[in-house]
């Protein structure tokens, strides 16, 4: 390597071509480490700090960086880990849950807001050509442990003074590990959403989940409703309440705006007038 | 998370004058006093704009600046933390457009990278562009990424005349399709190539003329590269067309035993601010900013920081308050 770097960089009185390389390379592992580790703060905690680092070399090394921003350093996380299990191996389905957690709440912070509709828009609408869309910044999972809460510790861990002791760090680090143990699996479904600039986790129904999936891959409300009963448990003469409960609730949060099919509609209908 | 990495009334002239702590007299805002030099208030590669000592808007002082107003006479933000889709970053901007002057500074573009530049780039920061009203766009003389693999650092150019061709084209065209001045800035090095065949300063010098662009001068990047490649740092500021200059930067650097490194963490050291004394001596009171990016402390102690820059300006010649 030294005879590499020699060939392209002029040495100094101080330093070696190598040396003076070497400079830019610690600086670029440097920084896309340490990006890495503070948009991925649960999953080091999953997998442990040596091994979280020794993973995003592996993973940076695969997959560089392929754009001009350190904020899609890890779109590629989720898959690479699925391709190298070796890394996850004995908190293979934690981790993936947790990676794929970390990158929603990215998504969720600055993803695209549209105009949201309102609960009087959808009560003019009819059910069975309506067809809503979700705001792309909303992401839906369905999990399999309650990452949530465990990313949540994580973070509250963390926001503890730079400048904390030894002792401190050290308590902390052990009460992530703790909590990391003691996690018990757990089906859940979970909206990554943003209110008032704020990323929030809120765990939702099966039923719901289904739903909101089923209007985000373009499905009117009354099929999309249709799908996210199929295989509930909820009786069916409770299900009319708890739709009409849910959809107020999105609506107040700000989660529904148009599909893109209704506004060329409107216009068509509106030059015909 | 990381913010990145934001049209609006001018601020009232009454505030372009700042005054620093220390400054024993301050002459009469409402005279116009030429002294040495004549007042260069602006020219085409700045928009001629009269813009006076500006700080980095991060995100540590959003609260402060948001919430108590101080009088500052404009902020510069990195394009990339703003050329998103939504959320809190774009707020904030929006927020901060409404009150200050904004001026937006590049590190990904790349200009001496051999690839063209890259259209979803490229229409992102256009939007940001007209959402700030920028008048004049910053970014590097460097190179940073290969077959579309981005190292995020700014790495020193090889001094060609090949290079000079081919970072005058990719400027062209950038600054073609934004329809706003550029100015790009010399960055800090800690590496030279064998095959350079001329000097940091007359690469800069060919390159600019050839693009017809301007220049960001950056007096600590100048600084630390001369200490880390052995040349006088006033034999480059003099080289300098200074009718290019758009703005100035100071920042603080950290000093490692066999070399010092570009850090923005620290106070600007004095030898520093001679350095931008010459410039301010060629250049005329040019829009200055000072760069602290890490340990970063209270807005006002940034403030205070950058405000030293007013000792300089004062001495040459005074902008009116009208």
């Amino acid at each position: 390597m030294s005879a590499y770097a020699a060939r392209y960089i002029k040495p100094n009185d101080r330093l070696t071509s190598f040396e003076r390389l070497e400079i830019y390379n610690r600086q670029y592992w440097f920084r896309v480490l340490a990006s890495l580790a503070e948009d991925y703060p649960g999953l080091r905690a999953v997998l442990g700090g040596r091994r979280f680092e020794a993973m995003c070399k592996a993973y940076l090394t695969e997959c560089p960086s392929r754009s001009f921003t350190l904020r899609n350093l890890g779109a590629q996380l989720g898959i690479w880990l699925r391709q190298n299990p070796i890394w996850i191996r004995d908190r293979r389905v934690l981790a993936l849950d947790m990676v794929r957690l970390e990158w929603a709440d990215i998504e969720a912070f600055d993803g695209e807001a549209k105009p949201a509709l309102r609960s009087e828009d959808l009560r003019k609408a009819k059910p069975a050509s309506l067809q809503l869309d979700i705001q792309p910044y909303l992401q839906l999972l369905d999990l399999h442990y309650p990452v949530d809460d465990l990313l949540l510790e994580v973070k509250h861990g963390d926001d503890t003074p730079d400048r904390a002791s030894n002792a401190v760090q050290q308590r902390r680090k052990h009460s992530r590990v703790r909590a990391v143990a003691k996690l018990e699996p757990a089906e859940m479904f979970l909206a990554v959403h943003r209110l008032d600039f704020s990323v929030y986790f809120r765990r939702i129904e099966p039923e719901e989940f289904a739903l909101l999936t089923a209007l985000r891959s373009g499905k009117t409300v009354e099929r999309a409703i249709e799908l996210a009963f199929r295989k509930s448990s909820v009786p069916a003469a409770d299900r009319a309440a708890f739709v009409q409960h849910s959809f107020q609730t999105w609506a107040a949060l700000g989660w529904f705006c148009r599909r893109e099919a209704n506004l060329r509609g409107k216009k068509v209908r509106e030059e015909r007038a | 998370m990381r913010p990145m990495a934001p049209n609006h009334p001018r601020r009232n002239l009454e505030h372009a004058i700042t005054r620093s702590e220390g400054w024993e007299t301050f002459p009469d805002p409402h005279i116009l006093w030429e002294r040495n030099e004549k007042v260069m208030p602006g020219n085409r590669f700045n928009g001629f704009t009269d813009y006076g000592i500006g700080i980095g808007l991060r995100a540590p002082h959003y609260d402060h600046i948001l919430s108590r107003k101080p009088v500052v006479d404009w902020f510069e933000i990195i394009s990339e933390n703003f050329m998103i889709d939504g959320g809190r970053p774009l707020h904030i901007l929006d927020q901060i457009l409404e009150q200050y002057k904004v001026v937006q500074h590049g590190v990904s573009m790349y200009f001496g990278s051999a690839e063209k530049p890259d259209r979803e780039h490229l229409r992102r920061l256009k939007e940001l562009v007209k959402r700030t009203n920028t008048p004049w766009l910053s970014d590097h003389l460097c190179w940073g990424s290969v077959d579309g693999r981005y190292t995020h650092d700014l790495l020193p150019m090889p001094y060609t005349f090949e290079a000079v061709r081919l970072t005058a084209q990719k400027i062209r065209e950038v600054r073609d399709f934004l329809e706003i001045p550029i100015a790009v800035e010399n960055v800090s090095s800690y590496a030279e190539y064998h095959v350079s065949e001329m000097t940091e300063w007359e690469f800069l010098n060919e390159v600019v003329e050839r693009a017809d662009c301007g220049i960001l001068l950056d007096v600590n990047n100048i600084y630390v590269s001369s200490r880390n490649h052995n040349f006088d740092p006033l034999t480059y500021i003099n080289s300098v067309p200074a009718h290019r200059v758009a703005q100035i930067h100071v920042a603080g650097h950290s000093k490692f035993q066999k070399y010092i490194l570009d850090t923005h963490d620290h106070p600007v050291i004095d030898p520093v601010w001679k350095l931008y004394d010459r410039a301010i001596q060629r250049a005329g009171h040019t829009a200055t900013l000072l760069e602290w990016d890490d340990s970063i402390p209270s807005f006002q102690e940034v403030h205070r920081e950058a405000l030293k820059a007013n000792r300089f300006l004062a001495s040459k010649s005074l902008a009116v308050a009208v």
